[in-house]
């Protein structure tokens, strides 16, 4: 039996905890009597028949008709699929994309359709590379659709390949990919990692364009989503279930197959990673020893190379298949069990250690504006609730925000940071004076389309993820990291956990309390 | 016919001539005192109208495997299969295996079931490139289901088969009690088969017609089926070929199947059948198109066309060419010219 969510309250006897450190970590001494640090839950147990509950799923949805009985001679179907940057880490193959489509495309063979087309929900970010598409979908599917032309991944920026399917009484266009549009049947696969995934979030934001997806990308929807993780105060998606109205009067029909997947983070040796300090055994103490001593002692490009390399064992522990909304709230609420851990009132400091990966630097670098977008834009929003820091608290992040950036990956980010940042840290003041310009940059366009970068404005929405966590907290501080860099985000920069804790002192005096949240694995604070 | 043997090839086998003519007077002399003192020195003499009840042999479907499974024969097996058999399928035969994704679920397992493998055959090389291929879990509690009357005809061959195959043997010409009630036991104790249900190596290159033994041990243990294709051995060291040829293999495995309830042996057998051709058509073409063709019952068959002579013949070299079959590997790799 899994054990659940844990909040300890840290005393003398207390050994140092894990703080994830990029691409390392460190063990740092919280403050006994006042700190206290939250452990994820134990991973559930996966579904040992995977390929039977995935069919059970596909014809027994929820809301909706058999998938066989909607599937015709002479149909069009576009199977659409979230990206590569679902699930983290990747997980061992077989990816639960490939399992699933390839029950999908074999009861559409089964009842004669022809005309099928895979497409990557891509949204705004990069270009899956080829070894990630065989990774997520399979040799097979890959083998079989790719070279035909029939495996393409959305294009936001090609106006001849979107259709526009009107707009909320908001003002809010809603504008997707065009064969998804014209389709008789879109089945949409996505993988829940967290809360705010799936819904109509999988089909109005992946397959959208910029021109729908500024309606809800902005730094007003942000600051408004009270958490990303909690849908019914999310701005981010209620916007997002409003065009979902109008694409369920307007649009295809739609067949939404969601999977939740166990908290199962790390395989062996890293095991550890996901364990309770006291809970090391001797191993355990021996592995980090030898892998944090190697990591630090590697170049960066080798490090990334080791930890990009790591397959998770996480697994299905739900699929749930038919129409959309009836399909997300089961699969938030098997989410919530997952990951929920109930967390009494909120603390003066939280501290978060920032590991290598956010779901934008996949096979990639993390760089400094991504290191604000997973601290304030995804592990501060880790709540139900309110906020595990009061307002006005102190954020301590623990990462080495090194002045580098993917060049191919994220070309308009280095212009982001010497440039806009150099402007303002303002989400705001930006989005007025500088977004435009980036979201229509023929050069960035260029690269979005043709190479493996993301769009010109998607530097601007990370910025934005992060707009609430900033708005909300007094101070930041990144604890070990550049200081030039650290400085040009707007933080703080300190050298160690006692430093940042003497600098938080100014905001919250000299007793505060503190939260550590131990992530990964993840977790969602029930602040009560 | 013209002798085209060289003067200096003929005077060699003059010479081996005379040798083993010396040598088998040699041995007669030796032995002639024994001879002449007869019986009991001599196997007796049958009486006229007398017949003299045939011996168990003990070779063939009666001969006993279990010796094979002890700790010592299983740790050298483990020796053979992981060195010199890896080797061999290695180098000989170049395999890609894929599919292997399909087993993913049951290798998660505490204590994976055992399975029943069902390749197509056309070569020996095709057991061991089944065991190299088999993932680890099932690697090294196996067995080989093999010809009686080809493996365990003779008391070297029967060791040789059992230790390096751990084979076990099966009665082709009839329905053996005792082959089927070995590999009963044998599945019962947890050991993986593999079967090959055409009962021997192609003899021209297509599938022959399938047997019903994997879907009878499959009803009636509940042990599932793995269809396997194999593509290319045939081209490599097919029936009749006196040596291999070097060239490129493709191992692909299926979804574990069972028979449904009320299933009979007959149209199991058929549905491990469909699934090997299907994957046989996947090797050549793709997941979708075979998928398509399996949907609407155009699977190119595993036995061929119906016609005869050169153009079946024809039609297996077109295949070949569609496959990974035959196609040899090239000794370094093809540069542009050095400029």
């Amino acid at each position: 039996m899994p054990r659940p969510g844990f909040v300890l309250d840290v005393d003398k006897s207390t050994p140092p905890t894990l703080f994830w450190h990029g691409e390392g970590y460190r063990l740092e001494k919280l403050p006994a009597d006042r700190s206290r640090i939250v452990y994820a839950p134990e991973p559930h147990d996966a579904i040992t028949d995977i390929d039977g509950a995935i069919r059970h799923a596909l014809l027994n949805p929820i809301d909706a008709d058999p998938l066989p009985e909607q599937l015709f001679a002479g149909m069009k179907l576009t199977i659409a699929f979230d990206d590569v940057s679902l699930p983290l880490p990747k997980m061992r193959r077989p990816d639960l994309r490939q399992r699933i489509i390839e029950q999908v495309l074999t009861m559409a063979a089964d009842a004669g359709v022809d005309d099928v087309e895979l497409i990557a929900a891509l949204a705004l970010h990069r270009r899956m590379h080829d070894f990630e598409l065989r990774h997520a979908l399979g040799d097979r599917i890959y083998d079989a659709f790719e070279p035909r032309g029939l495996l393409t991944q959305h294009d936001a920026e090609d106006p001849d390949n979107l259709a526009y399917l009107g707009s909320t009484p908001e003002g809010e266009e809603i504008e997707i990919n065009k064969r998804a549009a014209e389709s008789d049947l879109l089945v949409y696969v996505n993988i829940n990692l967290v809360a705010m995934d799936g819904g109509w979030k999988s089909t109005a934001t992946g397959l959208a364009s910029y021109r729908s997806l500024r309606h809800h990308h902005n730094p007003q929807t942000m600051e408004a989503s009270h958490s990303f993780m909690d849908q019914h105060r999310s701005e981010l998606h209620k916007s997002n279930w409003r065009m979902g109205k109008v694409m369920r009067e307007h649009g295809p029909n739609i067949f939404q197959i969601e999977t939740t997947l166990n908290t199962d983070t790390f395989p062996d040796p890293f095991e550890f990673l996901s364990k309770r300090e006291w809970e090391w055994n001797a191993k355990d103490r021996g592995l980090f020893l030898a892998s944090s001593k190697s990591l630090d002692r590697v170049p960066d490009r080798m490090a990334r190379k080791i930890l990009h390399g790591i397959e998770a064992p996480h697994q299905l522990t739900s699929i749930q298949a038919g129409e959309v909304e009836a399909v997300h709230k089961v699969t938030t609420e098997n989410v919530y069990e997952q990951q929920l851990v109930e967390v009494q009132g909120q603390t003066d400091i939280i501290t978060m250690g920032i590991p290598y990966i956010c779901p934008y630097n996949v096979h990639s670098i993390m760089n400094p504006i991504l290191v604000m977008c997973t601290g304030l834009g995804y592990f501060f929003n880790l709540y139900r609730g309110m906020p595990l820091v009061r307002k006005g608290g102190v954020v301590i992040m623990t990462h080495p925000t090194p002045n580098q950036f993917h060049p191919v990956h994220h070309p308009s980010y280095i212009d982001f940071f010497e440039e806009v940042l150099a402007d303002t840290t303002d989400p705001h003041e930006m989005s007025k004076k500088w977004e435009r310009q980036y979201a229509e940059d023929d050069w960035y366009r260029h690269l979005y389309k043709t190479s493996y970068a993301y769009h010109g404005v998607h530097p601007f929405y990370m910025w934005y993820w992060g707009s609430h966590g900033m708005q909300h907290a007094g101070r930041v501080i990144i604890v070990g990291g550049d200081p030039t860099t650290v400085r040009k985000l707007g933080f703080v920069p300190a050298s160690s956990l006692n430093d940042a804790l003497e600098i938080a002192s100014d905001v919250v005096g000299r007793h505060p309390t503190i939260t550590h949240v131990k992530t990964p694995p993840l977790l969602i604070a029930d602040v009560k | 016919m013209a002798d085209r043997r060289s003067p200096a090839q003929r005077k060699a086998l003059q010479q081996a001539q005379r040798a083993a003519g010396a040598a088998e007077e040699l041995v007669s002399r030796a032995t002639a005192p024994i001879r002449r003192r007869g019986f009991p020195y001599r196997a007796p003499t049958v009486p006229f109208g007398v017949t003299v009840p045939e011996e168990a042999s003990g070779l063939g479907a009666h001969y006993d495997t279990s010796w094979a499974r002890d700790p010592l024969p299983t740790v050298l097996r483990g020796a053979i299969v992981e060195g010199p058999m890896r080797l061999a399928a290695r180098v000989l035969t170049d395999p890609e295996i894929v599919g292997v994704d399909r087993l993913a679920d049951l290798q998660r397992l505490e204590e994976p079931p055992p399975l029943i493998f069902t390749p197509n055959h056309h070569s020996h090389l095709d057991t061991g490139l089944m065991i190299r291929s088999i993932p680890i879990q099932w690697r090294h509690k196996l067995v080989v289901a093999a010809a009686a009357d080809y493996f365990f005809d003779a008391r070297w061959k029967a060791t040789l088969s059992a230790l390096a195959l751990n084979a076990i043997p099966i009665d082709r010409g009839s329905t053996g009690r005792r082959s089927a009630d070995l590999t009963r036991e044998m599945l019962e104790d947890g050991y993986s088969l593999v079967i090959y249900p055409e009962g021997g190596r192609s003899p021209d290159g297509w599938g022959q017609d399938w047997k019903g033994g994997a879907a009878y041990l499959s009803g009636r243990t509940g042990v599932p089926v793995v269809p396997v294709f194999i593509d290319g051995t045939g081209a490599i060291f097919g029936k009749g070929m006196k040596r291999p040829k070097r060239g490129r293999t493709q191992v692909v495995f299926g979804t574990p199947i069972t028979p449904d309830e009320g299933e009979s042996t007959r149209r199991f057998g058929a549905r491990i059948h469909d699934a090997v051709a299907t994957l046989g058509d996947e090797a050549l073409t793709d997941f979708w198109t075979a998928k398509q063709r399996a949907a609407t019952g155009t699977t190119p068959t595993l036995t061929g066309p119906e016609y005869t002579g050169w153009r079946r013949d024809w039609a297996l070299a077109d295949r070949r060419r569609r496959g990974r079959a035959g196609r040899r590997r090239v000794s370094g790799a093809r540069r542009w010219p050095e400029l």
